[in-house]
């Protein structure tokens, strides 16, 4: 199987699915520069540099998309996302149902999003959450090579707006990807790792950590669960329920801000749905209510680490919850 | 000009105008008694809305706003499924969804109206694009107003349309108001046209309360428009004769000014000038008023009969 970086995985996806449909196109800021495969293989008229201009750039896609054509854009850094709110929220979201279902809306935003390139707070927001909240919209965030190019691939093929975020700290992490026209359905939970006693849902990078954290926890006899969410929106509420009514524990961990995160969602789905399977309460890992700071130190330590996220567990089996 | 624009019987723009008028006086009465939500017109904007579209192929598309009951109309649209609409029934053009803020009608090429003022600009290269990349026949027409001309979509989508060479003829109906604020208050320029020209886009303005004027100058528009497939943008100096959501008292409109514009409506102005010109007579003038009032009352007729949307409506159509 070969091997690639996430950037490279999304690469060969947008170059599969514009191989396979003449409407999908790619266009933003510096997408020609950087995608020479693209411009070479599809030309300048399906692969296109844009203004640095976010609004425009993300209501050309609604506008593209609601007339045929599928397009992708990349608005480079989620922060910039608040220039292009009004198309995407407004537009892309609404103008499907408040125009009677007349139009369908197939786009897919790129934006890369996370710590690892100490880009500090105006370039580094994990605000998925935003979009969670907004309806019409799908939200989607990998945490591996191969899941990012199927599920670009999938969104690109879904005839709604799907917001597909790029953890900054895994981008040029290798993985191993399969060959061929791989594809998974949006609102498919992974299961990373399996285990009995304690569930770790997570997407994005703090998967990784708390694959780290089950390592650890499992020197000390606790068989920790991770869930790979892969998908927010449509969220798979049904592999979370049957982990947790498996395990009785439940950790929620993302790098995203913890007030009215995802996390916020996925405990009250637990406490609505699955209460009388916990055994010890909820426990919510995730980033504090303050900008992200570019400081190396600041930045790793907004986002919860395997240490962490090991010794929360550790809290679930003490005594007290016995 | 590879062809001549096909001939229009003024008296058909005069017609179309006065269906506009009518249709807006019974959202503007209903608004007042409460039988119809509150709504916001373009009456005294009639000429510029029959004029553009008059200039169109079927071919072509377009985007308009919350102020879209005159394009909607001059394109074709039924006024029974328009007052159904902004009733919230279910036989509306978005099944009652819309209200009169955001209609859409695909099967008449108006697409994607949307009431956030700047949206439609910010939509319509998209539009353009489609039918670039496609390779179809049909322009883009995107209706704004002065209002939306302050706003950074506007100069993000020309600076698009004419880096991309994108077909959209631009109409700004400069109505002289910004919601609640005259646009001397809120635009550092007369002109919207001056802007335009910033971009290098061809752009003139023409008297928008004078339907064969603006019908002419939208021929020449669309023309250019459809030839070079790159944008032009034509500004109607017109005048909003009310206020901006109905009901409004309008108390802080200078009334020098408004009498001025009132006095140059442009449907009297239309019909007095085809009278004068022999066009028409006062048996076919009161015979128009009659065929109108007739329309519109089918239309309310219709509206009242259809139903409120099923329960199941609230959540269908959120996602494809």
């Amino acid at each position: 199987m070969p091997s690639l970086t996430l950037y490279d995985a999304v690469g060969e996806a947008l170059g599969e699915e514009m191989r396979r449909n003449p409407g999908v196109l790619v266009f933003g800021e510096g997408v020609a520069t950087k995608r020479h495969a693209l411009v070479e293989e599809f030309g300048p008229l399906r692969v296109r540099n844009t203004p640095l201009s976010e609004g425009i750039i993300a209501g050309t896609a609604v506008g593209a998309a609601a007339t045929g054509l599928r397009p992708v854009i990349d608005l480079l850094f989620a922060p910039f996302l608040c220039y292009a709110m009004d198309e995407l929220v407004n537009s892309a979201g609404k103008l499907r149902y408040i125009s009677g279902g007349q139009f369908a809306f197939p786009l897919v935003t790129l934006a890369m999003t996370g710590a690892g390139w100490g880009v500090g707070a105006q370039h580094n927001h994990n605000l998925e959450a935003w979009f969670v909240h907004s309806p019409g919209l799908k939200v989607v965030m990998p945490s591996n090579p191969a899941d990012a190019k199927a599920l670009l691939k999938t969104a690109i093929r879904d005839d709604n707006p799907v917001l597909f975020f790029l953890d900054i700290g895994l981008l040029y992490q290798p993985g191993e990807v399969p060959l061929g026209d791989q594809q998974l359905s949006l609102g498919l939970a992974a299961i990373a790792r399996e285990g009995q006693d304690v569930t770790l849902v997570s997407y994005g990078k703090t998967v990784h950590h708390c694959l780290q954290a089950a390592h650890t926890l499992a020197e000390k006899g606790i068989a920790a669960e991770v869930i790979d969410l892969r998908s927010l929106k449509p969220l798979d509420e049904a592999a979370i329920l049957a982990s947790v009514t498996k395990t009785g524990r439940l950790i929620v961990v993302h790098e995203a801000n913890r007030l009215c995160g995802v996390g916020a969602e996925i405990a009250a789905l637990v406490a609505e749905y699955a209460f009388a399977a916990l055994q010890a309460p909820i426990i919510r890992l995730g980033g504090p209510d303050a900008p992200v700071a570019s400081s190396y130190p600041l930045e790793q330590a907004f986002v919860p680490q395997a240490e962490t996220i090991a010794a929360a567990a550790q809290r679930l089996f003490s005594p007290h919850y016995a | 000009m590879a062809t001549q624009p096909p001939q229009i019987d003024p008296r058909q723009l005069l017609e179309q105008m006065m269906l506009i008028r009518a249709y807006e006086e019974i959202l503007i009465a209903g608004s007042v008694t409460g039988k119809i939500p509150g709504t916001c017109t373009s009456v005294g904007q009639e000429a510029a809305a029959v004029g553009v579209v008059n200039a169109l192929t079927a071919a072509d598309l377009i985007l308009t706003n919350h102020r879209s009951a005159g394009h909607l109309l001059a394109r074709g649209a039924d006024p029974g499924r328009l007052l159904a609409e902004v009733m919230g029934r279910s036989d509306g053009y978005c099944k009652g969804k819309s209200g009169s803020l955001h209609i859409s009608a695909k099967e008449l090429g108006v697409v994607l109206t949307s009431t956030i003022v700047g949206a439609e600009l910010s939509l319509a290269p998209g539009v353009a694009l489609s039918q670039t990349m496609f390779g179809r026949p049909g322009i883009v027409v995107c209706f704004f107003g002065d209002g939306a001309a302050c706003e950074g979509s506007f100069h993000e989508s020309l600076n698009l349309a004419a880096l991309w060479q994108l077909p959209i003829l631009y109409v700004c109906e400069n109505n002289q108001w910004q919601a609640f604020v005259h646009r001397r208050e809120a635009m550092s320029r007369e002109h919207v046209t001056d802007w335009a020209a910033s971009y290098g886009i061809p752009a003139r303005t023409v008297d928008g309360n004078d339907v064969v004027s603006v019908l002419a100058a939208a021929q020449a528009a669309t023309a250019q428009v459809r030839e070079s497939r790159r944008p032009c943008l034509l500004e109607t100096w017109t005048y909003r004769s009310r206020g901006h959501f109905e009901p409004d008292d309008q108390s802080y409109v200078d009334s020098a000014e408004r009498e001025a514009w009132l006095a140059r409506d442009p449907i009297a102005n239309c019909r007095d000038r085809l009278i004068a010109d022999g066009r028409l007579d006062a048996t076919e003038a009161a015979a128009l008023v009659e065929k109108i009032a007739s329309r519109i009352a089918v239309a309310q007729a219709f509206a009242d009969a259809s139903p409120f949307p099923a329960a199941d409506e609230l959540t269908r159509d959120v996602y494809a």
